[in-house]
């Protein structure tokens, strides 16, 4: 794997300037994965704060090929891309002569878990030879921070807003990593932007393998969490030190945990910087922040059970 | 089955031809859903690829949505590329279809022409594609297997066509066209690659040195200009289109135009119909021409762009036109063909009284009949200059 000093050597794919929020998740995932490539790749993004952020026209933060055509088929998009690749390669056509080319989609949570999840799903059975990359903050964040089906349990967004009622989201999230490793593509894996190493190694893996490969990567957004910018990268890592963001791969159908925090971090040290919990820490709702972090326990003790087992 | 003639009389169902239309052009890539009636094109298609007669990459993707996606996809990426559907596919296509246009990409797609739900009906009539019909998509219509075959080749060479690079779409109609078996000629498959010729696209998401960019964000600052470039491809499509069709009747025989007239010259009376009902309508013009009853036929073949001013002119001398539609606008003014047509014709100095009448929506039979029946009202109308009703549905 690259070094940190070999990555800073190569050419920047995604160059600054771009218009994404200042702690934004996204920009160091999109860089790193660019550079796993380690060669000639083309990107597909899906409508969400990546695409509006970074090709404003004349403008583009590309320096890889790209296309955006919608919210909901980042997936069946980079299926034709990739198809017509094949195509042209056969007849002697690539415009760059005979080399191989990576193709990679990128779609934030509400264009992968919920309005692109059937395009996802279509793209992996058909077997293309792609890494398709979530990008989850938990929320639909490009159009204002509405719920999506990844959005924490009890988070309060405008569409699930803390009420007087309502304490915000009733619905624990959508395991979509899940999901995605029940279609037995060769690789599937969770992790986060704080931990460059663990990212890169895994776009490198992936973007090695021939056929559909998955990376759900948490992705802070100091706008829809109501964080401050400069805690970002602290934020992502509290995810995986809580174990709410378990960090782990799925190769072969074989479950690893690439993490295990030496002493597990109670939820409450994710949730209360972040101004989306803040009414989970009014004394009435006590019982609330009792039964997510017995959720999150539940959720990691699956996991470790599920560890060296063949899904 | 897929079938395997080469050249010469054979006969085909729509569907059959279509499929083979696109074996002979061979795309890079189809990305298809099946969807009744076009179903049979899909699976013929598939049976080009199983049996290598094509070395298409074909996607046989989990929706019509994601179908048009990967078409785009695949066009960015300079690829030849085609597809089929028909009705609630092409309307779960609606999105894309804008997008296809907007980027450019000249994509083909036959349309079988199928009713929309609810109430869900799989026959044929016009709403699919007239609800795609401001789409930017170039659109050319058949009335016959053989115009259907035809109109693939006519179709790709305008949507590639330097001047246009726009999609396109050839309608034909469901089971009455797809369905039924034709005695059509087809080209060889030489003839077919000299007529299309190949295709290199302006650029392509393989460019990795040129790493272009497709479908970035405008805002108020660009969008329009973009839109204004894009209105002026399909105006130009009109021209690339009679070079087109020009270039085909030339090399093979088969004349088209921008629309089919039919004893149209002195006719008092005219009916304008899309597709196979104008078959049924000539039978009408014959028998009342026997009758010394001067009537006629246009049949619009290009749609999208529309040949306005060609079409005033063709109808300018006669007294009432009758604009048959197989799909409601549902706007308590008319189907989209009179619309059109009316609109055509308004800066004529004198102009025709015009009428619509809706017919053989879901699949209903349009009989002769029928034609003759709007044929007396027209001549009626020409007679009086009074048109009694101007909107009506016919075959009930």
């Amino acid at each position: 794997m690259a070094t940190l000093k070999d990555l800073s050597r190569q050419q920047e794919l995604f160059s600054g300037g771009h218009r994404l929020c200042a702690g934004c998740g996204i920009p160091p995932i999109v860089r790193l994965v660019l550079r796993a490539a380690n060669g000639p790749v083309v990107a597909t993004t899906a409508t969400g704060c990546l695409e509006v952020g970074t090709t404003i026209y004349p403008y583009t933060a590309w320096r890889v090929p790209w296309i955006h055509s919608a919210f909901e088929n980042a997936a069946a998009t980079i299926s034709g891309a990739e198809s017509a690749y094949k195509a042209l390669r056969k007849r002697g056509a690539l415009p760059g002569g005979d080399r191989e080319i990576k193709f990679v989609a990128f779609g934030g949570d509400g264009g992968t878990y919920d309005i692109g999840l059937q395009a996802l799903s279509g793209a992996l059975e058909r077997g293309h030879n792609f890494l398709y990359i979530c990008y989850d903050n938990g929320a639909y964040m490009n159009t204002g921070i509405q719920r999506s089906s990844a959005t924490p349990f009890y988070s309060s967004t405008t569409t699930s807003p803390a009420g007087q009622v309502i304490p915000g989201k009733k619905q624990w999230r959508k395991d979509l990593t899940r999901i995605v490793v029940a279609h037995d593509i060769p690789y599937a894996a969770q992790t986060s932007p704080h931990n460059w190493s663990d990212l890169s190694k895994k776009a490198e893996k992936a973007l090695k393998i021939q056929g559909p490969t998955f990376m759900n990567v948490m992705s802070p957004c100091p706008l829809g969490w109501y964080t401050k910018s400069e805690d970002s990268i602290k934020l992502a890592k509290l995810s995986v030190d809580t174990c709410y963001w378990p960090l782990y791969e799925v190769e072969n159908g074989v479950l690893k945990i690439n993490y295990k925090p030496r002493e597990k971090k109670p939820l409450v040290e994710w949730l209360k910087p972040q101004g989306r919990f803040k009414h989970l820490f009014k004394p009435e709702n006590a019982g609330l922040l009792e039964e997510f972090q017995d959720r999150v326990d539940a959720e990691w003790q699956r996991l470790l059970d599920l560890e060296g087992k063949r899904l | 089955m897929a079938i395997t003639a080469t050249k010469g009389q054979t006969g085909l169902t729509g569907n059959s031809a279509v499929a083979y239309a696109m074996k002979q052009v061979n795309p890079d890539v189809c990305a298809a859903y099946p969807i009744t009636p076009s179903t049979q094109i899909v699976e013929d298609f598939s049976g080009y690829v199983a049996d290598g007669e094509v070395t298409t990459e074909l996607i046989t993707v989990e929706s019509e949505h994601s179908a048009m996606s990967a078409c785009i996809g695949a066009a960015a990426a300079g690829a030849r590329v085609m597809t089929a559907t028909s009705s609630q596919g092409l309307a779960l296509m609606w999105e894309m279809l804008y997008i296809a246009s907007g980027m450019r990409l000249p994509i083909v797609l036959a349309n079988v022409n199928r009713a929309l739900s609810a109430p869900i009906n799989i026959h044929c009539d016009h709403s699919d594609s007239m609800g795609a019909r401001d789409s930017g998509w170039v659109q050319l219509y058949s009335e016959t297997v053989q115009e259907a075959y035809d109109n693939v080749f006519m179709a790709l060479r305008i949507a590639e066509h330097k001047d246009v690079l726009l999609p396109a779409m050839v309608c034909l109609d469901g089971f009455i066209t797809s369905h039924a078996i034709e005695n059509i000629s087809l080209l060889d498959d030489q003839e077919v690659r000299q007529f299309i010729g190949s295709y290199s696209a302006k650029a392509s998401l393989l460019d990795i040195e040129g790493a272009p960019t497709f479908g970035a964000m405008t805002l108020p600052d660009t969008y329009i200009e973009f839109k204004r470039q894009q209105s002026e491809a399909m105006t130009r499509a009109k021209d690339a289109a009679i070079e087109v069709m020009k270039d085909f009747g030339k090399r093979f025989g088969r004349e088209y135009g921008l629309f089919e007239t039919y004893r149209l010259e002195d006719a008092e009376a005219a009916i304008v119909v899309l597709n196979s009902a104008a078959g049924t309508t000539k039978v009408a013009v014959d028998a009342l021409r026997k009758e010394g009853k001067k009537v006629g036929l246009l049949r619009p073949r290009l749609f999208r762009p529309f040949p306005w001013q060609e079409i005033a002119e063709a109808l300018k001398g006669a007294k009432a036109v009758a604009v048959l539609d197989r799909a409601d606008s549902m706007n308590a003014f008319g189907g989209p063909v009179f619309s059109e047509v009316r609109s055509a014709l308004y800066d004529l100095d004198s102009r025709p009284r015009v009428m619509n009448r809706i017919y053989g929506l879901g699949g209903r039979d349009y009989k002769v009949k029928d034609a003759v029946e709007v044929f007396n009202e027209a001549l009626k109308a020409a007679e009086t200059g009074r048109v009694d009703t101007l909107v009506k549905y016919i075959t009930l």
